[in-house]
């Protein structure tokens, strides 16, 4: 079966204004998005205190916001645990007084302890679900901290790479893809303002890996092409390589998003942050393989004497007549 | 067969053979148990075994199996009962807690049901995480900085005893924020101090501060090498000291790890009662010399055991060191406030392991006057856990301590000392730095606060496990469906190879050992996603070959000879990222980095060497017009 004609020639490189223009805006967007709306970033990352309690009886989640604002617990996240008897409510370490020891620590047991009595104020049917969760404030900082480097280790090592199996017109064109990609989903995810915690933070990496996966693919055959082809126009040969990868680039796109839909659908929450900010990079990831990695690479100027082998002179060659 | 050499099937037979043998333990699923295992003097035998089933059969509860296993010299004898669900395995361990007293620990398990055979070839199941068996984590934080300020506060006793016995006349010697500080007289005393001190403590560095008529400032401070030293001795005692108290809690397989230069990560599964877990880890240590009077099989300890009678100056004790008990005086000689260090080592003259232990000024006074008048005599160590209990009393919280007491230490006197002694006679070096480490633990020990803690609950744990599988099994029975209608034969292989990639990729985390968590699973599913696409590689460009007139042996041998070169580069820079996802710290990342980076790996060898092969075997000799691709 197939689904693509294997004689299509659409000049994608012709739509290169249009497309690049689109992604810098939607980088200057997501930057945008990023610097006003912030991350709603998770525990993992601020520190703090998660109360889990459940209502007998359903609650409206307003007035469980109101009763904490009354009992002066102001900066409270609250959210729903998928129905409405059970929540989850997240608080800054320090957001209740009474609770910070001696040492400056937070007792964590005495925050939900607090935030129950400030709850029971206004409904009496309710009450703790486990004990509660605590991230000191400084273990989430660090962790941001080694999660950019982990972005940059990414990064320097993927351009490495590249520079030395390919050109450093490749491993430009390539990170300046990688960093669009990233960018645009941690975009949309500050845009939907869902939580930003370690899991989508992991998925984000992997999307980087996906989306670097996909940008070789069409760069190898970048370069098989420039190095068959006799007269090498770069235009006409980038404009090949895409559609002579296109196929291959949308199915794989379809089977991995086919396995992401399956882990949303089924994997429960723990991995619904995880599974749709892969969906999100995979679709963006897709899209800039076949309309920006390329462009960027002609505008580097790439040709095909760049990427002619190396030939060393061979003793053996040399002698023959 | 031309194109596939024979030493490569072999490889391909050999590994999945391989990688089905070690992928398997995994099938059996661990089973709800309950271990029990004793406290001090307590015995694990027949009639202990009894009274746990008329337990059991009082509270008419079934069990499924029930043995003694471990050794007893290892302190790892248990009783380990079985059951056939989790709601009768919650009810027997209350039973079980009521039931055995305070003499047993008696805590939740999940035994294995991996049968012997294959755990005799070292074929286990993947050790499960947390989020998937519920229990409760903490990320524990050791104050180094306490650390350097308390050994700093030594060196200033110790230099003012030093400029003592030089005779060189000081203003003060004191604890200043970042070192020491010794005043001095003259700019000859100070050089005189600055050489002695030197010789004497060369682990300081010692420069020359600011100075008036009469007042010449020495400062001190502890060398860069000797703190991170010092760092790393003070994590390894909260580690060991940690292992011990987990070990009282009765968890199964417990996790501490070090992770980073000053935290600690104590996984307990099972576990859902925080706060008895932080009491209990978060308890202070302490130490006490005692007078030794005898030790069991003396008649005096055997009638302290049996018949309750014991000496009204003596109490007994049990421990490590005596494990059926010894009497020991009330008295105490030193305490671990008073102790300033202890290393092990070899003895220099046999060679044998020891350890060796400095005492402060009023240690070693109290300390040669009891040696002067007992040598000869025994004289035992106690290690004391202070365990906080918060009780309700009128309404109003009362705070009080439950001690837990051991000997660690029971050895004879032979001869006077104060200062400095050590302890000999240890079976090996082990034993040594056990007893320092505990030693220092009781007397020297970093404090320690939580900083992270999360609790996962059973039930929620099961509810993963059976979510992570059903979108392992959907995700990859799509995605073999997709493969088979869109490339028909050759998907049809790409799907086997897809299989058998999974296998592979259980087989080597359950060889490394990796614990499978929620995150790790959402990494086997991508990793199912991504594997696909060195078999879409191949199948596209023998597609093409076939469109460029190629006959069909020619078409397969190009594609994947062309396909290779970009199947290699595309995953070495995926490889690349899955590493920076392994380094960064621990945690959920980390899970999904290491199952990723396997997943790579393995996926390669199937998704090109396998489907080669089976592709090999079924075009191989014969004539095709075409390919079902």
């Amino acid at each position: 079966m197939e689904i693509f004609n294997h004689n299509s020639n659409v000049n994608f490189l012709g739509l290169r204004k249009i497309s690049i223009v689109l992604a810098v805006l939607l980088m200057l967007g997501s930057i945008f998005i990023i610097a006003t709306r912030g991350l709603n970033y998770g525990m993992d990352f601020t520190g703090g205190v998660l109360v889990e309690v459940k209502y007998d009886k359903p609650v409206d989640i307003g007035d469980v916001r109101a009763a904490l604002t009354a009992g002066g617990f102001d900066r409270a996240v609250v959210q729903s645990l998928g129905n409405s008897t059970n929540l989850s409510i997240r608080l800054q370490p320090k957001s209740d007084p009474a609770a910070v020891k001696s040492d400056g620590k937070t007792d964590a047991e005495r925050v939900a302890k607090d935030v129950l009595t400030a709850l029971k104020v206004k409904r009496s049917d309710v009450a703790l679900n486990r004990p509660p969760d605590f991230v000191g404030p400084q273990v989430g900082a660090e962790l941001r901290t080694s999660g950019i480097y982990a972005v940059i280790f990414v990064i320097i090592g993927i351009m490495g790479y590249l520079w030395i199996r390919f050109e450093r017109r490749f491993a430009i064109a390539a990170v300046v893809t990688e960093v669009h990609d990233a960018l645009v989903t941690v975009g949309i995810i500050a845009l939907t303002g869902r939580e930003f915690d370690l899991t989508v933070l992991a998925s984000v990496l992997a999307v980087v890996g996906y989306s670097i996966n996909d940008k070789v693919v069409v760069f190898d055959r970048v370069r098989e092409l420039f190095r068959l082809a006799r007269k090498a126009e770069p235009e006409e040969v980038l404009n090949r390589s895409i559609n002579n990868t296109l196929s291959r680039t949308i199915i794989t796109s379809l089977f991995t998003a086919i396995t992401m839909a399956a882990l949303y659908f089924f994997g429960g929450p723990a991995v619904h942050g995880f599974a749709i900010t892969m969906l999100i990079g995979i679709l963006i990831g897709t899209l800039s393989s076949i309309f920006i990695a390329s462009p960027i690479l002609l505008w580097l100027g790439v040709s095909k004497k760049d990427l002619m082998p190396v030939s060393k002179d061979n003793p053996e060659l040399a002698r023959r007549p | 067969m031309s194109d596939f050499p024979r030493w490569k099937y072999a490889l391909v037979v050999v590994v999945l053979l391989l990688g089905l043998l070690y992928a398997l333990p995994n099938v059996f699923p661990p089973q709800p148990a309950v271990q029990i295992s004793a406290n001090r003097g307590a015995q694990i035998d027949a009639s202990m075994k009894d009274k746990v089933e008329s337990i059991l059969k009082q509270h008419q509860l079934t069990w499924d199996k029930i043995a003694i296993s471990g050794d007893a010299q290892q302190g790892s004898k248990r009783l380990l009962v079985r059951f056939k669900s989790d709601d009768v395995q919650a009810k027997a361990v209350d039973a079980l807690k009521n039931g055995m007293g305070d003499q047993y620990v008696v805590a939740p398990n999940l035994a294995s049901t991996v049968p012997s055979w294959l755990r005799a070839i070292h074929a286990n199941s993947m050790p499960l995480g947390l989020d998937l068996q519920g229990g409760v984590h903490f990320l524990m934080q050791v104050d180094q900085s306490g650390v350097r300020q308390r050994q700093e506060q030594v060196y200033v006793g110790n230099v003012r005893q030093l400029l003592r016995e030089k005779n060189i006349r000081y203003v003060s010697v004191s604890h200043s924020g970042n070192g020491v500080v010794a005043v001095l007289r003259s700019d000859a005393d100070r050089s005189a101090a600055m050489d002695a001190i030197g010789t004497e403590y060369p682990d300081l560095n010692i420069s020359n501060g600011p100075s008036t008529s009469n007042r010449f400032v020495l400062n001190m401070q502890i060398k860069p090498d000797k703190l991170r030293e010092l760092a790393q001795n003070t994590i390894r005692q909260n580690l060991s000291t940690l292992r011990n108290r987990v070990n009282a809690l009765g968890v199964s397989e417990p996790l501490v790890q070090q992770q980073g230069n000053s935290r600690i990560v104590v996984d307990l599964a099972g576990i859902q009662d925080t706060a008895e877990a932080k009491r209990i880890l978060g308890a202070q240590a302490s130490l006490e010399y005692r007078a030794g009077i005898a030790m069991y099989p003396d008649q005096r300890v055997v009638d302290a055991e049996q018949k309750g009678i014991v000496p009204p100056d003596a109490r007994l004790y049990y421990g490590k060191a005596c494990p059926q008990g010894c009497l020991l005086s009330k008295q105490i000689i030193v305490t671990g406030d008073e102790l300033t260090n202890a290393n092990s080592g070899f003895d220099q003259q046999q060679g044998s392991p020891e350890v060796q232990v400095t005492l402060n000024a009023a240690g070693a006074k109290s300390m040669r006057t009891f040696t002067e008048s007992n040598v000869g005599k025994p004289m035992a160590v106690v290690y004391i856990d202070h365990i906080p209990q918060t009780k309700m009393v009128d309404g109003k919280e009362e705070h009080s301590f439950k001690t837990s007491e051991r000997v660690i230490s029971y050895a004879t006197v032979n001869g006077v000392f104060g200062r400095q002694f050590s302890t000999t006679g240890l079976d090996s070096p082990k034993e040594a730095s056990d007893l320092a480490l505990l030693l220092k633990a009781g007397s020297l020990a970093a404090p320690m606060t939580f900083v992270e803690q999360h609790v996962i609950g059973p039930s929620l744990g099961r509810d993963n496990i059976r979510k992570g599988v059903s979108a392992v099994i959907l995700g990859l029975s799509l995605v073999l469906l997709a493969a088979l209608i869109y490339y028909k034969l050759f998907g049809l292989v790409a799907d086997i190879a897809l299989v058998l990639n999974l296998v592979l990729l259980v087989a080597v985390m359950s060889m490394i050992g990796v614990t499978l968590t929620m995150p790790g699973i959402a990494g086997i599913v991508l990793t199912l996603g991504m594997a696909i696409d060195s078999n879409v590689l191949i199948c596209e460009r023998v597609r093409e070959e076939l469109r460029n007139g190629s006959t069909p042996h020619a078409s397969i041998r190009a594609g994947y000879e062309k396909a290779w070169a970009t199947i290699l580069d595309a995953n070495v820079t995926h490889l690349l990222a899955a590493m920076a996802l392994m380094t960064m710290g621990s945690g959920p990342i980390r899970g999904f980095g290491v199952t990723l980076f396997i997943g790579i790996l393995t996926s390669m060898f199937t998704s090109v060497t396998v489907t080669h092969a089976i592709t090999a075997l079924i075009h191989g000799r014969r004539k095709l017009k075409t390919l079902s691709v």
